[in-house]
């Protein structure tokens, strides 16, 4: 089966086998990273931009090792705030960089729907690293094969997601991913970051407390606090945020014994989780980075053309 | 000069008129409507057989953009749109640059407005100077120099108790008050209606209760005052239901909608349209039924296009950054005879909501085809079909979410003061 789409922009838009063809093709590029000698030539000659409007080293990173192990050059590019306030749209920017002929812009920009934008208007391939409070599609499937890499399945799973949902892009893109697959997705956080209709969006229940959503849990995946956009309205005291909704030994014992504990990071200490549990057994935070850059991979590999010889 | 059109039927629903009629037209004003009435030889003849002739349509809400924002919409555009749309009266809002909150612009829009505009344009004036919420706009002066009403459209009047003066002094100077009823520390930076569809696409989202409250607000400040009131474009069932108990214990609160609340959701936003972005913003399929339930109980009064017309560049960007508003003067009227086909209106009741009601709410002396009354008339095709385009739309903006849809319904002639405005095909 071949992967059909010139975009990845959201899980929302792809099928359960689409999303399974990417994790596959994941881990067999992870035999990739095993190696002595990182790099195969899949795609080399393609040039790859990595547009980043918003900072994030550790996503721009992922992708830009991701590119060179298959042989792509790859540029990053950090458009300063300041040039698009002085007038330059992201439709100016864009064509711009497309007169350099990229074959794929894997872009991150703080508002929803950006990528849909450019998608519609530009004949490269676009990847989503990340948009406003949309989704954030490679962090999603790097989560869900470092749950499948666990139990050897997603489907049937118990989740519970904790924490900012309203803002969090990783959790849309956790929640389209995982109901696609079979898991049961239980969302816990404080009213003020919990948004409406959250529990329409596919195998979702939205829980009162936490206690009841890590309740018999096989997966605990904890969403980073964004301090600078709760403001004064949605919480009171991250003190006060850390005792109702932060994870500790205490309450991950409700969950499943050996549950995962999970989290996009960076992590604030202390806040979304107390130490012992993020430098835990029970942590799997490195291995979702380690997944990344094979997820990452695969996207480019897809968008790319590639096919999936068979095994 | 005289015209007579014969054949159509003709709803004129203060005169309770509903049949086969003929009417002749002189100087400019309604001579005659009966049966078979014949005709001087120099008349011009028009054969309405097929269609509806009903008093001119009055768009009691409407953005010309002139001045200072031309490159939008200017008078002679947007009056133009109008006529196309069947509209032979049209009230503009002040939200121009400079805003229309002195004379000097009043006057301009009039001036304008009479030497190179295509139908009657209506100015309404800033409620407060500058529409920044500070203090009292001169509205004597403004009704002087041809205002029917004022209002600060697009920025809600945050302080209540200027809100309260304002609805006396306006009560005072026998101007119509128009609310943009929004409580914007609710909307914060919100983009599109808070529900489901928000939350998919991961936008900000409006609640309801940001109409809602501030539609209270007002409504209980106009019982408090016994002032007039009119509501400007309400789309949540709150709101409707804060209107209808008003209105039940005799507060004199009127209301618009426009047809996008009627016919469009929240949905429509799916794919980051920016077409669909608006204030109020689409809601849900719940607050669109209750519009239409509230259109056929009378609680809304009058439907108005809230035409807002903006420029590619403002519209062809990411959903944040777009503007908010759609073009709307040349779809209203088959996205509302819709209304009739689903049985939400009669006739003539749609008749009475877009040209009956917003003239007597304005207080302008249109929306009667009376002998003696302006020959504004508009004689509608229901059959006609036709397609959205870019290319054939009046108005100089775009932005409408029905590109390229196929509409049934349209003016077929539009007739200002005995004069053929426009004229289909
Ligand atoms: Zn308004
Ligand atoms: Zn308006």
């Amino acid at each position: 089966m071949g992967f059909k789409h010139k975009d990845i922009i959201a899980l929302r838009d792809l099928t359960k086998e689409e999303i399974l063809l990417l994790l596959d093709t994941a881990e067999n590029m992870r035999e990739i990273n095993s190696r002595d000698i990182k790099k195969v030539p899949t795609l080399r000659g393609k040039t790859i931009i990595n547009l980043f409007y918003e900072a994030s080293t550790r996503t721009r990173t992922s992708f830009e090792i991701a590119a060179k192990r298959l042989s792509a050059d790859a540029v990053n590019i950090s458009p300063s705030t300041s040039s698009a306030t002085k007038g330059e749209t992201l439709l100016d920017t864009a064509k711009n960089l497309m007169a350099m002929k990229p074959d794929i812009i894997v872009m991150r920009h703080a508002i929803s729907g950006a990528h849909y934008f450019l998608a519609k208007r530009l004949p490269c391939s676009i990847i989503n690293a990340g948009d406003g409070a949309h989704e954030h599609p490679s962090q999603g499937l790097l989560d869900m094969l470092t749950m499948r890499d666990r139990f050897g399945k997603l489907d049937g799973l118990k989740v519970a997601i904790v924490g900012d949902v309203t803002h969090s892009r990783v959790a849309r893109s956790n929640i389209q991913g995982l109901t696609k697959m079979g898991s049961q997705v239980f969302l816990a956080g404080p009213p003020t970051m919990i948004p409406t209709g959250a529990e329409k969006l596919g195998n979702v229940t939205v829980c009162n407390s936490m206690n009841e959503a890590i309740d018999g849990a096989d997966v605990v995946m904890m969403l980073r606090i964004q301090l600078e956009r709760q403001g004064k309205t949605l919480l009171p005291t991250l003190k006060e945020y850390s005792r109702y909704y932060g994870l500790n030994p205490e309450n991950l014992k409700l969950a499943k014994k050996d549950a995962m504990v999970m989290h996009p990071g960076p992590i604030n200490r202390g806040v979304e989780l107390s130490s012992y549990v993020a430098d835990g057994d029970q942590s799997h935070v490195m291995k979702q980075v380690e997944n990344g850059v094979a997820v990452r991979m695969a996207m480019l590999y897809h968008v790319s053309g590639g096919e999936l010889t068979a095994e | 000069m005289s015209l007579l059109i014969k054949n159509g039927r003709v709803i004129d629903p203060l005169q309770n008129i509903d049949d086969t009629l003929d009417i002749l037209v002189e100087r400019g004003k309604v001579k005659d409507v009966a049966k078979g009435l014949s005709a001087p030889d120099s008349a011009e003849i028009i054969d309405a057989k097929g269609c509806y002739v009903t008093p001119g349509l009055v768009d009691m809400h409407v953005h010309l953009r002139d001045p200072g924002l031309e490159y939008k919409e200017d008078i002679v555009t947007g009056t133009r749109a109008a006529a196309a749309g069947g509209f032979t009266s049209v009230a503009c809002m002040p939200n121009t640059s400079p805003v229309n909150d002195n004379k000097t612009v009043t006057s301009y829009i009039v001036a304008k407005a009479k030497a190179e505009g295509c139908v009657n344009v209506f100015p309404v004036g800033a409620i407060t100077k500058g529409s920044k919420g500070e203090s009292l706009a001169e509205m004597g002066e403004l009704k002087e120099a041809g205002c029917v009403a004022v209002s600060d459209d697009g920025h809600p009047v945050a302080n209540t108790e200027l809100m309260r003066r304002a609805l006396e002094y306006a009560k005072g100077m026998g101007i119509m008050l128009i609310s943009h009823a929004e409580e914007k520390s609710l909307v914060g930076e919100g983009v599109m209606n808070e529900g489901f569809v928000a939350t998919e696409l991961g936008l900000k989202g409006i609640p309801w209760a940001a109409e809602d409250v501030a539609t209270a607000r007002d409504v209980y400040l106009a019982e408090f005052t016994n002032s007039p009131l009119h509501i400007a474009h309400v789309s949540t069932q709150g709101a409707l239901r804060i209107i209808r108990n008003a209105k039940a214990r005799g507060v004199r609160v009127t209301c618009e909608t426009a047809p996008h609340y009627f016919t469009l959701t929240d949905d429509a936003v799916r794919g980051y349209e920016t077409n669909a972005k608006m204030n109020p913003p689409l809601r849900s399929t719940a607050d669109q039924e209750a519009v239409k339930a509230a259109l056929k109980d009378g609680t809304i009064d009058a439907i108005a296009t809230d035409h807002a017309p903006h420029h590619l560049d403002e519209k062809d960007i990411e959903f944040n950054l777009a503007l908010n508003g759609i073009i709307g003067l040349e779809t209203s009227l088959p996205l509302s005879l819709k209304l009739v086909e689903e049985k939400v209106l009669t006739l003539p009741a749609l008749i009475e909501k877009m040209s009956v009601n917003p003239s007597k709410i304005l207080g302008i002396d249109r929306g009667s085809l009376k002998p003696g009354s302006a020959a504004d008339i508009t004689i509608i095709d229901p059959k006609a079909a036709w397609t959205v385009s870019a290319d054939t739309l009046a108005s100089k903006s775009k932005n409408s979410p029905w590109l390229g849809e196929t509409m049934k319904g349209a003016a077929a002639y539009t007739i200002v003061a005995g004069k053929v405005v426009y004229k289909r095909g």
